[in-house]
């Protein structure tokens, strides 16, 4: 290891990239898991680049642990996660690159990988592949070979492929490319170590780098040449001409658009004469290059005997069947409910009685010879309102790792490829249904999710439909109220509220779909993973990120809201009847009193709500005080309502505009303040109308 | 478009074929981004594909170069393959 020798080197060679510190300016990010990482200076950054699919996270997860910072990749609305780490006394900054099929720039994510590679040079990339799917997941790989970075190549989930009847020959694949090649199973992070180990390797000798680089098809060979002779000197460092005549060949718009703008006009207008006499070439290149792929794995890959049924195939007869498909995804999606209560619900009474009730006396005996005003705030403010929030926090962590599980199965792809009939509905397709599936545990990854799909039209509709999804903290609160204001009926109510949710969210697609977007369809193109045993680390670093992201939540936002809440409500004097907060809840009783609320706590309640969710209950236990005898929060707010108003006050808090967290990220993710508006109108149009039609309907009927 | 008509077997869209018919990719039709697309998933001209389920409506899946491709009907039928011998 010429390892210590090299590092002077490095560090000069950092100094002049320019654009280095760029990456580091990562905006904050709803997701934000681990402490900052700031990057060691000094350091060799390795990119990891692969596929969708192919446990580049996981290997991302077993290198950085914990040590790891998530954001945005700067001005762009794709997460961009990056480490550090050591390995044999070398700081290594890890980059993860977005997972992509090709460095095509057909996507954003394309786009990001292939201008980090290209402007950033990392001093090695390591190009994850799927073991079970080689010559799809070498594709990329024959794409980086084009550009100037060193590479090594994890062979991962060699594993599934041996499940699967696939065997690699690790060093025929790596002679026949000339590229290091490690066998990995970086789920039982077995071969991570050493995949370091070979990338550190071609780092401190670059130079011998020479691999098997795929060459275009004979045929095209001579158009090349004319072309790479006509950019001349005219494209810059850190673009090659032989790479970027080649992406110009493949009609690629960001190339296409760049040479344009850089050559003189009479030398593009031949380029473009030349190009347009072979528009097609592009397929032929793709072609090419699983040409090239096909020839470099003929003698390392002994495939399975034709007709083998595997473990997939059988689990997709279930999974994919239109029908059983339908019930076996229905099926997990009651499974799921029903474990994130019955596990979760003694750990939330738990956290609730004793962790808060120690807090509350705690808080008491320290605050005995305070001010009224300082205890008062502390303990039936701060400590009722967020307090009760942080006993929802089970729910929120049971409920993602069964989503976390679900998803490292496999099985997520499935319940998408069920419900793609059902999105076309509303001009959607499957793919639409997973970030919408998040919306279930919370919103704002939902909003955040929408970026997997490929349309603009697409994204913004399903941004547009994700908080009509009823997040945990609604679920919650419709759990906690149900009992009290139905008794018996309380599950049926609930199981009738979401369903509303539901129906509205497919009315609300197909009107607007047929309205703003007249009925255009999306290409479906997805990819289905093989089944694979989850990985607990992987579960639990997802579990973490998310449940992490609320406790922020719930001790900021919540927190301050709480504050302000008891503090309105005990200005001036002290009395909650005489208060500002009950002077703002009585202004909006006229509109109240056609959903059948009449009282100003409850109204401002609801309105707390945009908080956060789950302020609703916060608030009214902070409004309402501590119960009687005999009484919990639940009954004393059943108690101000008639049936019909306390259906309609669950149905608009189910239908509510979304949270302060939301909002924002529907912001974020649309770039459009007019769209973020519509979503808000849009909802608060719709729930207040739910209210008032079912309280009106129960008294119509005389209930 | 003109289909080369050698062999006895015609040009079908894979939407058309059952589940567990297997050919080779002959071309695709469409748009320049969703061939683009495709092209890079494997569905290159020549490319071995296989149905691996296909219910006569709504998605189907496809394997090709050793991965599963669920295809939405639209994109399904704009996938042509020459099918193997049954």
């Amino acid at each position: 290891m010429a390892t210590p020798l090299r590092i002077p080197a490095l560090r000069l060679e950092e100094e002049t990239r320019p654009n280095q510190s760029k990456l580091h300016l990562v905006q904050p990010s709803c997701h934000d898991g681990g402490p900052d990482i700031n990057p060691a200076p000094d350091a060799l950054t390795i990119a990891l680049v692969g596929q969708p699919n192919v446990g580049k996270s996981t290997v991302f997860n077993m290198l950085t642990g914990l040590n790891q910072h998530v954001g945005n990749w700067p001005g762009k609305t794709v997460e961009q996660k990056t480490g550090v780490f050591h390995h044999q006394g070398t700081a290594i900054n890890l980059v993860d690159l977005p997972g992509t099929y090709s460095l095509s720039a057909n996507s954003e994510e394309e786009r990001i990988a292939r201008d980090y590679l290209i402007t950033e040079r990392p001093d090695v990339a390591i190009a994850v592949v799927n073991a079970a799917a080689l010559e799809r997941s070498l594709y990329l790989v024959a794409e980086l070979l084009a550009l100037d970075v060193p590479l090594v190549i994890g062979l991962n989930m060699s594993d599934v492929a041996e499940q699967n009847g696939i065997h690699i020959e690790t060093h025929v694949l790596a002679a026949a490319l000339a590229v290091p090649v490690v066998r990995l199973v970086a789920a039982r992070n077995e071969g991570v170590r050493e995949l370091v180990t070979a990338a550190l390797q071609v780092a401190a000798d670059p130079a011998s780098f020479r691999p098997n680089r795929p060459s275009i098809r004979a045929e095209h060979q001579p158009v090349l040449e004319q072309l790479v002779a006509l950019l001349g000197d005219c494209v810059r460092d850190p673009y090659s001409p032989d790479w970027s005549a080649l992406k110009l060949l493949e009609g690629d718009v960001e190339v296409t658009r760049q040479i344009k703008a850089s050559v003189p006009p009479e030398v593009w207008s031949e380029i473009h004469k030349i190009l347009l006499q072979h528009e097609d070439a592009y397929l032929d290149i793709a072609g090419g290059r699983y040409e090239w792929i096909g020839r470099m794995v003929r003698a390392a890959v002994i495939q399975p005997r034709v007709g083998a049924i595997t473990l997939t195939d059988r689990i997709d007869s279930i999974a994919t069947h239109p029908i059983m498909g339908l019930a076996l995804l229905l099926g997990i999606f009651g499974l799921a409910f029903a474990l994130t209560y019955t596990v979760a619900a003694p750990l939330s009474e738990w956290l609730s009685g004793v962790v808060l009730g120690g807090l509350t006396s705690f808080a008491k005996v320290i605050l005995a010879g305070a001010p009224a005003l300082l205890s008062g705030l502390v303990i039936d403010g701060l400590i009722a309102g967020a307090g009760t929030v942080l006993a929802f926090l089970p729910i929120l962590a049971v409920f993602f790792a069964l989503l976390g599980v679900l998803e490292d199965v496999g099985y997520l792809a499935r319940g998408a490829y069920v419900m793609d009939r059902f999105m076309h509905l509303m001009g959607l397709h499957g793919k639409s249904f997973l970030p919408l599936f998040l919306g279930f545990g919370c919103n704002v990854p939902a909003v955040l999710g929408a970026r997997i799909l490929e349309e603009r039209r697409a994204r913004l509709l399903t941004i547009l439909l994700a908080p009509l999804v009823p997040c945990t903290a609604r679920l919650a609160v419709l759990a906690f109220l149900a009992p009290a204001f139905f008794g018996a009926n309380a599950a049926l109510v609930t199981i009738g509220l979401v369903a509303l949710n539901l129906v509205i969210l497919a009315v609300v697609g197909i009107a607007v779909n047929k309205m703003a977007f007249k009925g255009e369809q999306t290409a479906f193109i997805m990819e289905l993973p093989l089944y694979h045993v989850p990985n607990a680390r992987t579960v639990g670093l997802y579990v973490w990120t998310n449940t992490m992201s609320f406790v922020k939540k719930a001790g900021t936002l919540i927190l301050l809201a709480s504050g302000v809440v008891w503090v309105l409500s005990n200005v001036p004097g002290g009395d909650a009847e005489a208060s500002i907060l009950a002077a703002a809840g009585r202004a909006l009783e006229p509109a109240g009193r056609l959903m059948g609320i009449t009282d100003w706590r409850v109204l401002v309640a609801l309105i707390s709500s945009f908080f956060a969710k789950e302020n609703t209950i916060a608030t009214l236990g902070v409004l309402f005080g501590v119960p009687e005898a005999g009484a919990t929060l639940a009954t004393q707010v059943a108690a101000v309502m008639v049936p019909g108003a306390r259906l309609a006050f669950l149905a608009v808090a189910m239908l509510f505009i979304p949270c302060l967290a939301t909002v924002v990220t529907i912001r974020q993710e649309t770039g459009s303040s007019k769209w973020t508006a519509a979503s808000i109108g849009l909802l608060l149009a719709i729930s207040y109308g739910a209210g008032v039609l079912i309280y009106q309907a129960f008294r119509l009927l005389g209930i | 478009m003109i289909h080369s008509t050698s062999g006895s077997h015609p040009i079908k869209v894979i939407a058309d074929l059952p589940p567990g018919a297997s050919g080779m990719v002959h071309s695709l039709t469409g748009g320049r981004e969703f061939c683009s697309r495709m092209a890079n998933l494997g569905f290159t001209t020549g490319a071995d594909v296989k149905v691996r389920q296909n219910y006569g409506r709504g998605p189907v899946v496809v394997a090709v170069r050793g991965a599963l491709v669920a295809l939405g009907r639209a994109e399904a039928t704009r996938l042509l393959v020459r099918p193997n011998e049954a």
